[in-house]
């Protein structure tokens, strides 16, 4: 019940973490999907540790950006996406210059070992594997104005997800695995300073639930993500700037919706909102994104029957 | 059925393992500089710095210790059968004591200082009224902790710290010749001995001499690491014993006489001024007025809400080798008036620097930058000498004698720098033309002389006169430092050149004693 327009559809932008395609949707064999998506993120109060303050020397701090998107069917059980943003951030108040610059590559594999149908209700789960990467040389020492924290990514996660009829939902969790990073200093203190350029990222897991409707041509549905820094990360000290390898904890709350025309059917409108409810050394941020995606049928362009 | 069912199982679990094995096959093994620094085995043991020139003892037995047993006595071989009994089983962790340490007590101990410094070198947040605490030695565990090792209160602790070991070692070497008792392992050949040996007399223990000061000045200098302070203390010790290289009694003697010499410090810190070089509400406004008077803008802080200038008064703190009008004698001629033409060019310069985005200049910004949490320029420069001193193999007397005249050096430029800055109350480049940003913060102080410049020259000129292979090295990095205010934005190019100008006349005093204390 997975559908033919479905395209990249559900970003997930945990405070500069590169997006995730994490819904459980799959592309049919050669079709190939493509798009843009616009997002705007920003805070005013963020936790300092368990603090939550605002900053008056930051103003409200934003992303925004573009991300260009992909995915391809390789079998009908078999995906790959892709996707790359360009970001800038921004703060409102105090002197400090924004960043801007192309972010970090994604690549993931979705892979589908199971799936079955009893009666009106299917049953999937859903293995990803996703590898990131910086594309530029920008900083990631420079928060909370950097636009990403530059390590490069392995992530697997496991989803399952169940329809009844129209209805759905998705569970999945993650293990994010975060190789060390160099930054421009030769030296950082965490608890005692290390002379180095180097520093080690603590590692992440996220919990994501998503609930909703789902059809060919609409799907719209709620989200609760969980994002929890592993063991390694510290807290952002008092009145102090964050450091990329803090301990960055989010819990979101968020809707998505995407629809796709029925007069012109490759062409889809995705959307969504999200905020983050409570977090450690993150912005409470709230945040949008719209984008169009285009979807075209390399075997047969007819073939947009469902499964 | 069944069998299609485990035969998805099985794929499952394949994928899984080999994701887990990828995520886990990455490694995060950091290796940091300091880490592989060679143990220490001085070239020259300096068996005479017992006659080089100290900075407030009056003569090196100003303060005595006690005649050491004899090594032919069963006291003495009490002490030796100590060493013997830990060495029966040493532990991993002993191991890594002995390995820390073994690379030298001066340098340790300026590490453990700088990790000190960065901890505290946080400016406090504000009161909800909008007016700031300040940290107060009396009560030093409330917020804000005592101190705010910002960088004029980094420089004169290292200054302190580094002039006390200095003086404390000088009356160590003295009463190493005096008493001249063997080391454990020259006495009994059978000891082991897990160190480099040394010729030197070991009564009393240099690496207990060095402890046995600096926890005396760190209780005053950082109160709240006290416990911190005591067990890198306690692991020094042990280490001295473990290794073979003293005896009990040869690291008591070098704590109590460290202990004393470091009263003689604590005396000076108490009353060189920089206790009242915060200021007062009255003195900050009429830095202002003053300035206004003058017919020129005065500095605001655009911090929001605005806080306090730092340390108003710190060019009135006591230096060990400039005098009052020495100071008065080295201050730069003011700035450009900011109506002036040349200003104008000036600002429009840093303005074009923080519209560039160039990715080698924020780089430079970033490296240099010794912001909050960091050890501040002056710590950074004790980074940079202590990575070249590894590689010179001095003696611990000769280390903390240059590490000493660096870091005095150091302590007259934050003094003469900050004359300057609150003489002039000019303001910073974003105050005159808020469309500059910046890439690091904007310190909260005037901008004439900048404080990097004037750190950076005074380090390089006392650096390059002890290894003048590297002086281009220096001098580079010196202007690297100084050139990073520019791009990032947060000083005109004024504050750096008179800065680099005034660090180097300062620089010029230490180097001055540098030729006539006896080392050289």
């Amino acid at each position: 019940m997975r559908k033919l327009y479905t395209c990249c559809l559900l970003l997930i932008s945990i405070m500069m973490s590169a997006q995730t395609d994490i819904d459980a949707l799959m592309m049919n064999k050669n079709n190939f999907c493509f798009g843009a998506v616009y997002q705007y993120s920003s805070w005013e109060k963020y936790w300092e540790g368990t603090f939550k303050r605002e900053n008056l020397n930051l103003g409200t701090v934003s992303t925004k950006g573009v991300a260009a998107m992909c995915a391809y069917g390789i079998t009908d059980k078999l995906n790959f996406l892709f996707s790359i943003p360009y970001l800038e951030t921004n703060a409102t108040a105090g002197t400090m210059k924004g960043q801007k610059g192309m972010q970090d590559l994604v690549l993931t594999v979705k892979y589908i070992p199971f799936e079955k149908t009893v009666d009106n209700t299917t049953y999937s789960l859903f293995v990803l594997g996703s590898y990131s990467m910086p594309t530029s040389d920008y900083t990631a020492d420079y928060l909370p104005l950097s636009i990403g924290l530059r390590s490069k990514t392995g992530t697997l996660r496991l989803m399952g997800d169940v329809q009844v009829r129209n209805f759905f939902t998705t569970l999945s969790a993650a293990y994010i695995k975060r190789s060390n990073i160099k930054i421009d200093r030769n030296s950082y203190l965490t608890d005692e300073i290390h002379y180095t350029n180097e520093v080690n990222m603590p590692d992440v897991m996220n919990f994501n639930l998503r609930l909703g409707y789902r059809s060919n041509w609409l799907i719209a549905e709620a989200i609760i993500d969980h994002t929890i820094t592993q063991s390694g990360g510290f807290d952002i000290t008092k009145n102090n700037m964050p450091f990329p390898s803090n301990t960055m904890n989010a819990f979101k709350l968020g809707l998505n919706a995407k629809y796709t025309l029925k007069k012109i059917p490759e062409l889809a409108i995705v959307g969504g909102y999200n905020v983050v409810t409570e977090g450690r050394n993150v912005g409470e941020a709230t945040s949008f994104y719209g984008g169009l995606f285009y979807l075209i049928n390399f075997k047969n362009k007819n073939n947009q029957d469902e499964k | 059925m069944k069998n299609n069912i485990k035969k998805i199982v099985f794929k499952s679990l394949l994928l899984l393992l080999v994701g887990l094995g990828l995520i886990h096959s990455c490694n995060d093994e950091i290796t940091e500089r300091n880490d592989q620094f060679p143990k220490l085995n001085p070239t020259n043991t300096d068996a005479l710095a017992g006659t080089w020139k100290p900075y407030l003892l009056t003569a090196p037995d100003e303060f005595s210790i006690d005649v050491p047993v004899a090594t032919n006595t069963p006291a003495y071989t009490r002490e030796i059968n100590e060493i013997k009994s830990f060495q029966v089983s040493i532990t991993d962790e002993q191991r890594n004591i002995i390995n820390y340490w073994s690379v030298g007590s001066i340098l340790r101990w300026n590490e453990i200082m700088r990790t000190l410094v960065a901890r505290h070198n946080r400016p406090p947040y504000q009161n909800e009224d909008g007016t700031y605490p300040a940290p107060s030695p009396a009560n030093p565990f409330a917020y804000p902790q005592f101190p705010f090792s910002n960088p004029p209160y980094a420089a004169r602790a290292y200054a302190y710290v580094s002039a006390a070991q200095y003086d404390a070692l000088i009356a160590a070497w003295h009463y190493k010749k005096l008493y001249n008792r063997a080391a454990p392992y020259t006495v009994d050949p059978t000891l082991q001995v897990l160190i480099p040996k040394s010729t030197l007399p070991s009564y009393p223990s240099e690496d207990a001499v060095v402890t046995g000061v600096t926890i005396e000045l760190l209780k005053l200098l950082f109160p709240t690491e006290i416990a911190y302070v005591n067990k890198k203390a306690e692991e020094e010790k042990l280490y001295r014993i473990i290794s073979g290289a003293n005896v009990r009694s040869d690291i008591d003697a070098g704590i109590i006489l460290g202990r004393k010499v470091a009263a003689k410090f604590i005396a000076r810190a108490s009353t060189d001024g920089a206790g009242a070089a915060i200021g007062t509400p009255a003195i900050w406004a009429q830095l202002e007025s003053q300035t206004a008077a003058k017919g020129e803008i005065p500095w605001k802080s655009l911090e929001k809400p605005a806080r306090p200038p730092m340390l108003p008064l710190f060019g009135k703190v006591k230096s060990f080798l400039m005098s009052e009008a020495d100071i008065v004698a080295n201050r730069p001629p003011a700035p450009p008036t900011t109506k002036s033409d040349a200003f104008a060019k000036e600002l429009a310069e840093i303005k074009k620097y923080s519209q560039d985005n160039s990715r080698k200049h924020l780089e430079i910004v970033s490296f240099w930058a010794d912001g909050v949490d960091t050890s501040t320029p002056p710590g950074h420069w004790n980074a940079i000498a202590a990575e070249s001193f590894v590689q010179q193999q001095y003696s611990e007397v000769r280390w903390a004698r240059n590490m000493a005249l660096l870091n005095i050096a150091m302590m007259d430029a934050a003094i003469s720098c900050w004359d300057a800055k609150y003489t002039y109350f000019n303001p910073r480049p974003c105050q005159m033309d808020p469309s500059i940003k910046t890439t690091t913060g904007v310190p909260n102080f005037p901008a004439y002389v900048s404080g990097h410049s004037t750190f950076s020259a005074a380090a390089c000129a006392v650096l390059s006169h002890f290894i003048p292979a590297k002086k281009d090295e220096y001098e580079a990095m010196a202007t690297e430092a100084s050139n990073s205010r520019m791009y990032g934005a947060i000083h005109y190019r004024s504050d750096c050149e008179k800065g680099l100008e005034l660090g180097k006349k300062v620089g010029g005093f230490a180097v001055a004693r540098a030729v006539t204390d006896g080392a050289e």
